[in-house]
């Protein structure tokens, strides 16, 4: 389909923007605009079509199942679009002074609540943009905890080898460096690779937990005792958070700073790469560390104290992604205590995908599994030649979208599948025929599978092409030269 | 079956759903959690509500904010209550679109990855770079991630920041640095904007210099002065900027910047107490491998037809890991589309009459507010005053007349207790600024 730049045609225009018969003033020659930037000049009926096309041709968890496992990609209820859009929240400055915001901060002290009692740590800041920008918090708080003990000198991060990728790049900006451990066979985190590895360098561990395998650290109390023993502390990614809610406490679990994925665990919509929240809480002697400002309640009002000696600083501006919070809050509200029957139902629901599909593929690691599971695509590659990504490509076929694949990193052709708590058992059993077809298919007709998708806006995608010769914008240049060249041929 | 929430298992699903998996209780699912971290007792958060009362709670606290709504409102200081078109709200609600998550299936997200390619172009067209990424976080964290690009491609290590550079943006960047093993100096303001002298100064080893246009103080800096000031000893310079000023004021790319940055909220996003919001990061083609976050590309699928990809992908956590240029993966995706969409909206005749009523009601505040102005500088679509009282003191006194009259610039800048930021967005009348020097009149009287 055309880009919109290519539907631009001089002259034509939707906004009107009012002028108010005002006269304007000069703009100094040497910083006013030389060249007009080339938007594209559209009418709004065009404009609307034009979107409305590209939405036709995306998939959201509206169009169907969408088990993309690590994101959690569950009901996004639409009360929740209702009430973000109220003028008091969606009209509201940011700076207006405390007084003429609170409401908004009422908010902000309920949902820090809920989530300090979800996590089982005290104290919460919700400045974070995201999951990854949670844990580069984390990590700069361990860094002012031990310069505040007089430890600057541990350095070292341990992180799994299971990790989202996040995990490593955090250390990295956070100024750390990074050591891996390595997992078992249940795929529980190797204590005496563990017990060699924790030293007075060590700042502490990363973990998600369950892991991206989908599997609870049976060993998580003596994970905890190894590093508190040395005086280390202990990072919860939350990524996971879905499996466990009301079930256990990662506080309880020995972690002592946390971060939740509001855009995973707490239904705010991916929005197809973000918005998110991520919301960071910690122990309390991890507390006068939090970025600045935080949320203070006295009696019946609340206030943001800006005030904080001792605060790592500011993350991102503002208070944080308010909107984030209001839908999460709201979600949070239509649940209760029943969250926890929330993440019950996501494992209930991932356990049964694997009964039925573990015959049918590999499966890797041999237990019960919690909110998510890794199978592997590694027989059928290796008899049939059908991979990880043709059984991907094959799902879409289904009207499905793929699960995460060749994540993590440890196991081969993997497909790692997180159906989440709302979908009906109707839509896991198509999808458990889906899959059996598949691997069906991979025997009698392989063919099909490699040139899979058929039915989609587009065929499969030459990625390397587009890595070796990045077009990163549209070319106005080139098509102004072809418009020249036509014209010259219309001419001659 | 639960009476709470959105779930969707009869207890008939659940006993059959059990049998097939061969346990006899959704407990014993949990059992690989040992004994001593499970929760043994309900969940201590406030009772569910149905959705008719979980939306009159949320009206109700919804109803304590003074939004711009219930008071006529010149706060400024980085958010702008500039106008949303309709069509905005139309198309963040498509659930195709609002639903979606990151694009890692190309077939499947299409849609989001060609709006993505298109953002990315009208952020290269407004700033006049080559590559920009898909959005960063906000206007703030995008600083942060020129910084940690600039450190490695100059292995400098020293940061300079304009103290006109938005206070929260000087913060955030203070709050990254040492992780990056680098140092931060700020250069003080001259009358309002920065001297190109002093930034030449400072920035002779520096890694980067960062400057605002429009300034903190609505001042316009001279922008080509400074790009000049701190490329002369090898620092890359690089311009925060307001995509709604880019229709009237010139392109960093023209000026000789290496990036450009800054908080999109402008174009396209609700004021929304502060977020979620786009932050934009563009800058010459020779830092794309250096670039942080999603990039789109063109390619061709099996048939030749023209489609769209995430790339350079190795540039990025889940490729890379620790040699990853960010550890960024979420961004702002839908709150980009907004501003692709107001953009297309507004085209280039839109966005320039959009500067153009700013400035113009601007000096038509200026005229019309009887008080001494801070700066003597051009402005674009904030006005400094000078107040007789505390701004903060005329503040509180013009709320009780219905008007937030601005930002008390004292609240950042020890010195400036008695400026006032006063903000004109195209929302705001003549009749309304009218109303505005009434109330500023009568308060400082």
């Amino acid at each position: 389909m055309e880009l919109i730049y290519e539907k631009s045609k001089p002259g034509r225009r939707a906004g009107r923007v009012p002028s108010y018969g005002l006269p304007v003033p000069e703009v100094p020659d040497d910083l006013r605009r030389a060249t007009p930037p080339r938007l594209p000049e559209v009418p709004e009926n065009e404009i609307v079509r034009h979107f409305t096309e590209l939405a036709d041709r995306n998939f959201g968890i509206d169009t169907g199942f969408y088990p993309l496992g690590s994101c959690t990609m569950k009901h996004n209820p639409r009360v929740n679009e209702r009430v973000v859009a109220l003028p008091g929240f969606r009209d509201l400055h940011p700076l207006q002074e405390d007084d003429g915001a609170q409401g908004a901060l009422a908010l902000m002290w309920e949902l820090e609540r809920i989530l300090a009692e979800v996590a089982g740590l005290p104290a919460v800041t919700l400045q974070p943009a995201a999951g990854s920008q949670g844990e580069l918090t984390g990590l700069m708080l361990m860094r002012a905890a031990f310069a505040d003990r007089g430890e600057p000198g541990r350095n070292v991060i341990i992180t799994a080898d299971t990790a989202h990728g996040t995990n490593p790049a955090s250390v990295t900006m956070a100024g750390f460096e990074l050591e891996k451990v390595a997992t078992t066979d249940r795929g529980n985190l190797d204590l005496d690779d563990l017990r060699a590895k924790v030293d007075d360098r060590t700042a502490g561990l990363m973990l998600t937990n369950p892991s991206t395998l989908g599997l609870f650290d049976e060993g998580i109390e003596q994970v905890a005792e190894i590093f508190h023993s040395r005086g280390a502390l202990l990072y919860y990614d939350g990524a996971n958070l879905n499996a466990i809610v009301g079930r256990s406490r990662p506080g309880d679990m020995g972690f002592d700073i946390v971060h939740y994925n509001l855009h995973k665990t707490f239904s705010q919509p991916h929005g197809g790469g973000g918005p998110g929240g991520g919301p960071v809480a910690v122990r309390a002697e991890i507390e006068p560390f939090l970025p600045a400002p935080t949320l203070v309640r006295d009696g019946d009002t609340f206030r943001l104290e800006h005030d904080r000696p001792k605060s790592i600083g500011r993350v991102r501006g503002f208070a944080g992604p308010f909107g984030v919070f209001v839908r999460s809050y709201a979600f949070m509200r239509a649940y209760g205590p029943a969250l926890k029957e929330m993440s019950e139902a996501a494992v209930l629901n991932a356990n049964y995908l694997l009964a039925r599909l573990r015959d049918v593929y590999d499966l890797p690691y041999d237990r019960l599994c919690m909110h998510e599971f890794v199978l592997s695509a590694r027989t059928l590659k290796r008899e049939h030649g059908v991979t990880a990504l043709d059984v991907a490509k094959r799902l879409m076929d289904h009207g499905i979208h793929p699960p995460t694949i060749y994540f993590p990193l440890v196991v081969a052709e993997a497909l790692m599948i997180e159906p989440t708590e709302t979908e009906t058992k109707e839509r896991l059993d198509e999808f458990v025929d889906a899959m059996r077809s598949i691997a069906r298919e991979a025997v009698d007709d392989p063919d099909v599978l490699k040139s899979a998708p058929l039915t989609r806006p587009v065929r499969r995608l030459d990625e390397v092409k587009a890595a070796k010769q990045p077009v990163v914008r549209h070319a106005f240049e080139a098509e102004a030269e072809a418009e020249a060249e036509a014209a010259r041929i219309e001419a001659g | 079956m639960s009476t709470a929430g959105y779930l969707s298992l009869t207890d008939a699903d659940r006993e059959a759903m059990l049998e097939a998996i061969g346990v006899s209780s959704i407990d014993e699912l949990f059992e690989q959690i040992p004994g001593g971290v499970r929760l043994a007792r309900p969940l201590d958060v406030p009772e569910a509500l149905p959705e008719a009362v979980l939306v009159r709670h949320l009206e109700e606290l919804a109803g304590r904010n003074a939004d711009t709504s219930r008071e006529l409102s010149f706060l400024g200081m980085g958010i702008y209550d500039h106008y949303v078109p309709a069509i905005v709200d139309t198309f963040l609600s498509r659930g195709e679109l609002l639903t979606a998550y990151t694009p890692y299936q190309p077939e499947m997200s299409q849609g989001v990855l060609q709006a993505i390619f298109e953002y990315q172009t009208a952020i290269c067209e407004l700033t006049g770079m080559d590559v920009s990424n898909a959005s960063g976080y906000d206007g703030t964290t995008v600083a942060a991630d020129a910084c940690f690009i600039a450190r490695h491609h100059t292995g400098r290590s020293k940061v300079v920041l304009a103290e006109t550079l938005n206070p929260m943006v000087r913060q955030v960047v203070k709050t990254y640095a040492p992780g990056f093993g680098m140092e931060v100096t700020e250069v003080p303001h001259d009358g309002g904007t920065t001297d190109p002298a002093r930034f030449a100064e400072e920035a002779r080893d520096a890694a980067l210099a960062i400057f605002q246009q429009p300034n903190a103080f609505g001042c316009l800096e001279p922008a080509p002065a400074l790009a000049a000031a701190a490329g002369e000893g090898g620092a890359l310079p690089v311009a925060h900027v307001d995509l709604a000023s880019l229709g009237l004021l010139e392109a960093p790319g023209a000026y000789g910047c290496a990036m450009a940055i800054g908080e999109g909220q402008s174009i396209g996003n609700y004021q929304s107490y502060g977020g979620p919001h786009y932050g934009f990061l563009a800058a010459g083609n020779e830092f794309i491998r250096r670039m942080p976050g999603r990039i789109v590309g063109e390619t061709t699928d099996l048939e030749g037809r023209r489609g769209y990809v995430l790339t350079l992908q190795t540039r990025e956590q889940h490729i890379r890991r620790e040699k990853a240029t960010s550890n960024i993966t979420t961004n702002q995706t839908l709150l980009a589309l907004a501003g692709l969409i107001t953009l297309c909206w507004l085209g280039p005749d839109g966005l320039r009459e959009l500067g153009e009523t700013c400035t113009a009601l601007a000096a038509y505040t200026e005229e019309r507010v009887a008080l001494p102005l801070a700066f003597d500088r051009p402005t674009f679509r904030e006005v400094a005053f000078r107040t007789p009282i505390p701004a903060r003191d005329v503040v509180a006194r013009a709320r009780e007349h219905g008007v937030h009259p601005g930002y008390a610039l004292g609240r950042d800048y020890p010195g400036l207790d008695d400026v006032l930021l006063v903000a004109l967005t195209e929302k705001r009348t003549p009749a309304d600024v009218d109303r505005l020097a009434d109330v500023l009149a009568e308060v400082c009287g």
